[in-house]
Order: structure tokens, then C-alpha cells, then sequence
């Protein structure tokens, strides 16, 4: 089972060795004059106006988190989906009854308006 | 042997990374430490023939929870310097837990469960194997309440969040495109019949 791994493994090796190796291209043969007024921050040729952390409306964070939770959802989808043949009409009803679960959830979120954006 | 050697490897990168999450100083980087944290352990868990844990460890950690991590770490003002005054006070409380986390570690891997598998070794399987199935059958078999469980924890993860981030009823307008299309003529057009004011010379 292990052996069919084995090109990602490769993969990774590869994609691993091409970042470095670029990187440390770019670190030995580049030319680096610093001074004060290349590496002072900059916006479009202008001083930075303010620290890009700020207070941010908490809904990006609501809809990452329920996207996280319909993400878990597809995960145990996936495996049920594979045996399916195999675990009879009590397997079927148990993830009818696990996406039942969540659907009242989506109809919770969809009449809340967690989903609407003005 | 070739295994053992991605093994080590993976589990140094692993303990490493992990190390580097919690010791360097911009909690940027130390998120991106934890993806690679997450990566190693996936490998690892791979290893041990979990493959479909290993995949959805990426998908879902890597490709959500950390995303959003990133997104809070970066984006939200956080006072990084107020967020390291507190450490030797709340060093015994971390060190309880700590070591509360490692007194449960040692007892599931010096537990039944894990000589078994210690003793007998990973069964060898051929290249047809599929792990998904394995667990598919265990999940939906034997372990039908556990996974009616999590349905249920998951629906109150949706309620609790949209619960707690929803404010009080939105005053901005907004169009409602189903109104819009369904509108006929007579809903909008009145012809009065009606005799001219005045009458033609």
C-alpha cells in the first residue's frame, strides 16, 4: 500500500530541493547594496498611514468556521461513500441521520442570515 | 529500513517544527510552523497506513483550520507585547496541563491497545489495500453512535458560532431579487380612467 506513495514522496523531495535551491541561488549569486532607504517600508511610494492589523467584522470569521464544519461534514461523506455496498440500509440511515443533523443546522444558519452579505 | 529512515526524518522535521511553534517570536511564522507540524504528522500517519487520516489531516487542517488561524493571526489586532507579559504567571497553569497532556500520552501508548500493535507489527498489505474502506466499515458498523455523536457536535459548533457573532437585526436594505422578477404590470402600473380637467375649446 506504502509503494503507491512512494511518487508523492518523490514529489515532495523534489518540490523541497527546488525551493532551496532557488532560494539559495538567489541568496549567494544576488548583489545586496542595503541602505536606509530601500528597506524603510513603503505603500505605493508613500509612508506606510497605519499597522495593517485592525479590528475586522467577525462574519469572515463565521463563514470560515462554517466552512470548516461542512468541510468535516464532506470528510465522513467520503469513507460512507466508499463501503456503501457493503453496510447495508443501517449504515445508509445512520449518515441520513447525520446529514439530517446538519441540515438543521444549514436551515438555522440560512434563516439567521449567517450567509447574507450587504 | 527505507521506511525507518522516512520515518525519523519526518518525525524530526515533525519535533522540529513543533519546537519552532512555540519558541519563535512572530505568531505568523508560528502558524506556518504548526502547517509543517501537520504536514510531518500526516506523513507520519501515512506510515502507519492511515491513509485516509493522513489526507484529511491536510485537507482540513492544513486547508481550513489553519487558513483560519493565518487569517485571525494576521489580520486581528493583537497586542503582541501584552501577549507576552503574562508568562511566569501563568507558568504553573501551563505546566499542570502540560504535564497532564503527558501523563495521558504515556498511558495510551503504554496501554492494551498499543503492545498489541507493538507486538504484532503493521500487517503487510498489497497495493489494492484500502484503508478508506477499513474505516468506512468500522465507522458505519460498530461505531454508528459515536458518529451521531459528532453529527450533534457539529450542529452545536454551527449554532454556537452564528449565535455568538450575529449582532442585532441589520438596518442596511437589501434588494430581494425573487420579488423583483416575480412583479407583474398591474403591481406597478395603475391606468386611471378618468374625464379630462378641462374641457376642450
Amino acid at each position: 500500500m506504502l509503494s503507491n506513495y512512494l511518487p508523492i514522496l518523490i514529489f515532495l523531495i523534489i518540490g523541497l530541493l527546488m525551493g532551496v535551491v532557488m532560494l539559495a541561488l538567489g541568496f549567494i549569486l544576488s548583489p545586496r547594496r542595503p541602505d536606509a532607504e530601500k528597506q524603510s517600508p513603503y505603500e505605493c511610494g508613500f509612508e506606510a498611514f497605519e499597522d495593517a492589523r485592525m479590528q475586522f467584522d467577525v462574519r469572515y470569521y463565521l463563514v470560515a468556521i462554517l466552512f470548516i464544519i461542512f468541510d468535516l461534514e464532506i470528510a465522513f461523506l467520503f469513507p460512507w461513500g466508499v463501503v456503501l455496498d457493503q453496510i447495508g440500509w443501517a449504515g445508509f440511515w445512520a449518515m441520513m441521520v447525520f446529514l439530517g443533523l446538519l441540515t438543521v443546522g444549514f436551515v438555522y444558519e440560512w434563516k439567521k442570515g449567517a450567509l447574507e452579505w450587504e | 529500513m527505507f521506511e525507518q529512515i522516512i520515518f525519523y526524518s519526518f518525525g524530526t522535521m515533525l519535533l522540529l517544527s513543533a519546537l519552532m511553534v512555540i519558541s519563535v517570536r512572530n505568531p505568523v511564522y508560528a502558524a506556518l510552523f504548526l502547517v509543517l507540524a501537520f504536514f510531518s504528522t500526516s506523513a507520519i500517519w501515512l506510515l502507519l497506513r492511515a491513509e485516509f487520516l493522513a489526507i484529511v489531516l491536510v485537507l482540513v487542517y492544513v486547508g481550513a483550520v489553519m487558513v483560519l488561524f493565518l487569517f485571525v493571526v494576521m489580520m486581528l489586532d493583537i497586542n503582541l507585547a501584552r501577549l507576552r507579559a503574562g508568562f511566569m504567571r501563568y507558568l504553573p497553569a501551563g505546566a499542570l496541563v502540560a504535564l497532564v497532556l503527558a501523563a495521558s500520552m504515556v498511558l495510551v501508548v503504554g496501554g492494551e491497545g498499543f503492545n498489541e500493535i507493538r507486538e504484532s507489527g503493521l500487517a503487510e498489505r498489497g497495493p489494492a489495500y484500502s484503508n478508506t474502506a477499513e474505516l468506512g466499515e468500522a465507522l458505519f458498523t460498530a461505531y454508528l453512535y459515536p458518529l451521531e455523536i459528532a453529527g450533534a457536535i457539529l450542529l452545536v459548533a454551527i449554532i454556537a458560532a452564528i449565535a455568538l457573532t450575529q449582532r442585532a437585526k441589520r438596518e442596511t436594505k437589501a434588494q430581494n431579487p425573487d420579488a423583483q422578477v416575480a412583479v407583474r404590470r398591474q403591481d406597478r402600473v395603475r391606468l386611471v380612467k378618468m374625464s379630462s380637467e378641462r374641457d376642450s375649446e
